[in-house]
């Protein structure tokens, strides 16, 4: 051996020492985010999935004591808890449906451009922009039967006009009031965009078939606006099921529990009184087991029509 | 079936005329081509008919009946978009069918046309299937299905071949020609190609700058151009053109050559031509090349076409070159000194001042 490839080889080996590998590379970025995913994500899913099967509350230092699936009948067979489903379900029916009605009208009256028209778009965004505890708080003011100003509004001065969060008849309506308020523009957003793509030629072509506006709106606006209003309703749906801040905001789950929704009652199990954190594990994995089921039943549908388009 | 009259129509954005003011009547049964380059304002001349574009002035007739402001829906004519425009989320179905539903046509009466329809157009075997997963030449049949089932007082077509490919385009071409024959309805069709229209066309309209160029039946327009668009548009490739200068019945051409103008000519030339200066045209097939010529020329480049050989002739120098269609087995040498004769009913003269033909006597 030479020389000067001895020297080489030499060169080379002191590389070798420095260098870091490409995959030691990729594993040092992606470490600290399994890290954090898994503390804060997969173990408390696992964890509570665990303590979901037990006996168990944070605040009372004794051990989880395994008792199978007692949680999940207790709870199954709870009458109040079903009528929470019902009602988070009545909740979930009629601000998804008002949402998907205002929003899509939304979108069609926005859709057309006119002077200022981004800028009133903008505007109609705002609601979505805020934060659910503050808008919570902002409306129980504005409902407030002495000095709000929704009953000055609709004619009503005190002391005549209703105490809308007080009264049980209205009050599930006054919270979905304030939910579709607040995302009807998620909605008009997400129909907007299926409007805007839209080509112009099949509007032309239908004027050319003499369809009148109506039948255009059916036969042709909604079908290709449908796969993206479907993602509305899906996104919708879920967030229904959770609805908890907004309420909380409101009335806190009443008057009594006329707005008691599934997470506000979870939420009460969980970290009030008892913190029964064995239930509230147990109930928390069947709202899971609820949401996932919605949520593929939409999927479906959307893959439907969008095989289908 | 339906006559279509335009009446001073135009449209102009802002400044610009897109069309400048044109007339035009379109007869019952008439098979009429707009024809012109891209940009020539042949499509908005056609989506001003259907009423897919307001006119900016000028008047509309359908039967005698003034659409000018009506709407696509109240004219009853159909269009044929070149990107077919079908109902991406139907099936061939119910695209079909779309206008008769639009139009409450009872069910049994819809059903009935579809399938005349459809079995006319051979396209019963795609019913269920949608659009995006049709050829380019199907997806044009379904088009012109959902055009044809509602049985239109006319139809327009706006490049309906234009996006598909070559050897397709002339077998849908035979087909439409056949739809035209067979329903005999009044068709107004848009093309830039100038074979497409010289095969479809009872009249062709020349169009070009926004304005009407030249009406005609084919052989008209090819014979017979109004002017020097008209004689270099029509025909591939264009009639042949070269300046001379016109005395006492002989056209000086360049390369010292001597054209001896037919008699018929020669007055309406005196008149026309205030310095003698003109423009000769001819088409290629109507020079012929022989020993005893009368004009002398070499031969710059000679292509193969197939069917015939196309020879390019230089007269003197090399930016005066004509082209002449000789037989495919005639082939001469590059710069071959060669002798060719103009066929006396095939020339025609050209102002080079206006741009626009000469005419002769009562005809041209």
């Amino acid at each position: 051996m030479t020389a000067t490839t001895l020297q080489a080889e030499k060169v080379a080996q002191r590389h070798h020492v420095r260098r870091i590998s490409d995959k030691t590379i990729q594993t040092a970025f992606i470490l600290p985010t399994m890290v954090l995913l898994i503390l804060w994500n997969i173990f408390p899913l696992f964890y509570s999935l665990y303590l979901s099967f037990t006996e168990y509350s944070v605040i009372a230092g004794a051990p989880p004591k395994w008792i199978g699936f007692e949680n999940y009948r207790n709870i199954l067979s709870s009458p109040l808890i079903w009528k929470y489903f019902a009602l988070t379900g009545r909740f979930a029916l009629l601000s998804v449906g008002l949402q998907t009605i205002i929003g899509f009208a939304m979108a069609m009256i926005v859709r057309a451009k006119f002077r200022g028209s981004g800028f009133i778009t903008t505007l109609i965004l705002i609601p979505m922009m805020l934060s659910p505890v503050v808008v919570g708080k902002f409306w129980a003011m504005i409902y407030n039967p002495t000095f709000g100003p929704l009953n000055y509004l609709l004619g009503m001065p005190p002391p005549r006009g209703p105490d809308w969060l007080a009264n049980p008849q209205f009050a599930l309506w006054a919270v979905v009031l304030v939910d579709v308020w607040m995302w009807s523009p998620f909605v008009m957003l997400l129909c907007l965009s299926g409007l805007k793509a839209i080509p112009e030629y099949l509007y032309e072509a239908a004027a050319i078939d003499r369809a009148s506006a109506w039948f255009q709106f059916w036969r042709i606006t909604l079908p290709q606006v449908a796969p993206l209003l479907m993602i509305a309703i899906l996104f919708r749906t879920i967030e229904a099921f959770k609805q908890f801040d907004v309420v909380m905001g409101l009335t806190g789950g009443g008057p009594g529990d006329a707005t008691e929704l599934v997470a506000v009652n979870l939420y009460r199990i969980a970290f009030l009184g008892r913190f029964d954190t064995g239930i509230a594990s147990a109930f928390a994995y069947i709202v899971l087991i609820i949401i996932i089921s919605i949520s593929n039943l939409y999927i479906r549908y959307l893959n439907q029509l969008r095989g289908e388009a | 079936m339906a006559t279509i009259e335009l009446r001073q129509v135009e449209k102009k954005f802002g400044q610009l005329h897109a069309v400048k003011p044109m007339d035009l009547t379109i007869h019952s049964g008439e098979f009429v081509v707009l024809l012109g380059p891209s940009g020539c304002g042949k499509t908005t001349t056609l989506r001003m008919i259907s009423g897919l574009e307001a006119v900016t002035g000028g008047h509309i007739y359908l039967d005698g009946r003034d659409v000018t402001w009506l709407h696509p829906s109240e004219r009853d004519i159909a269009f044929v978009f070149q990107f077919f425009a079908l109902y991406p989320h139907m099936t061939v179905l119910d695209n079909i069918r779309f206008p008769l539903q639009a139009q409450r046509v009872p069910r049994d009466e819809a059903e009935k046309r579809v399938s005349e329809i459809v079995k006319m157009l051979q396209i019963e075997h795609l019913l269920h299937l949608r659009p995006g997963s049709l050829s380019g030449g199907d997806r044009q049949r379904v088009a012109l299905a959902r055009a044809l089932v509602r049985r239109p007082a006319a139809f327009l077509m706006d490049e309906p071949l234009g996006a598909l490919d070559a050897d397709l385009r002339e077998s849908m071409r035979a087909e439409i020609k056949r739809l035209h024959i067979a329903n005999n309805a009044t068709t107004v069709y848009v093309t830039h190609d100038q074979l497409e229209a010289m095969a479809l066309g009872d009249r062709i309209v020349v169009m070009s700058a926004a304005e009407i160029q030249q009406v005609g039946n084919p052989a008209e327009v090819y014979y017979k151009p109004a002017n020097l668009f008209v004689a270099r548009f029509i025909g591939s490739p264009g009639m042949n053109l070269i300046s001379g200068r016109y005395a006492d019945g002989v056209v000086y051409l360049p390369g010292d050559n001597r054209y001896t103008v037919p008699e018929s000519w020669r007055a309406p030339l005196a008149q026309a031509l205030k310095d003698g200066e003109v423009i000769i045209g001819f088409r290629p097939e109507s020079a012929r090349i022989t020993e005893d010529g009368a004009l002398a020329a070499r031969v710059y480049a000679s292509d193969m076409h197939g069917a015939f050989n196309m020879i390019h002739l230089a007269l003197g120098e090399e930016s005066n070159i004509v082209n002449v269609r000789v037989d495919r087995w005639i082939t001469y040498a590059l710069d071959t000194p060669v002798r060719f004769d103009i066929d006396p009913e095939g020339v025609r003269f050209f102002d080079p001042r206006s741009e626009k033909a000469l005419r002769r006597g009562g005809a041209q």
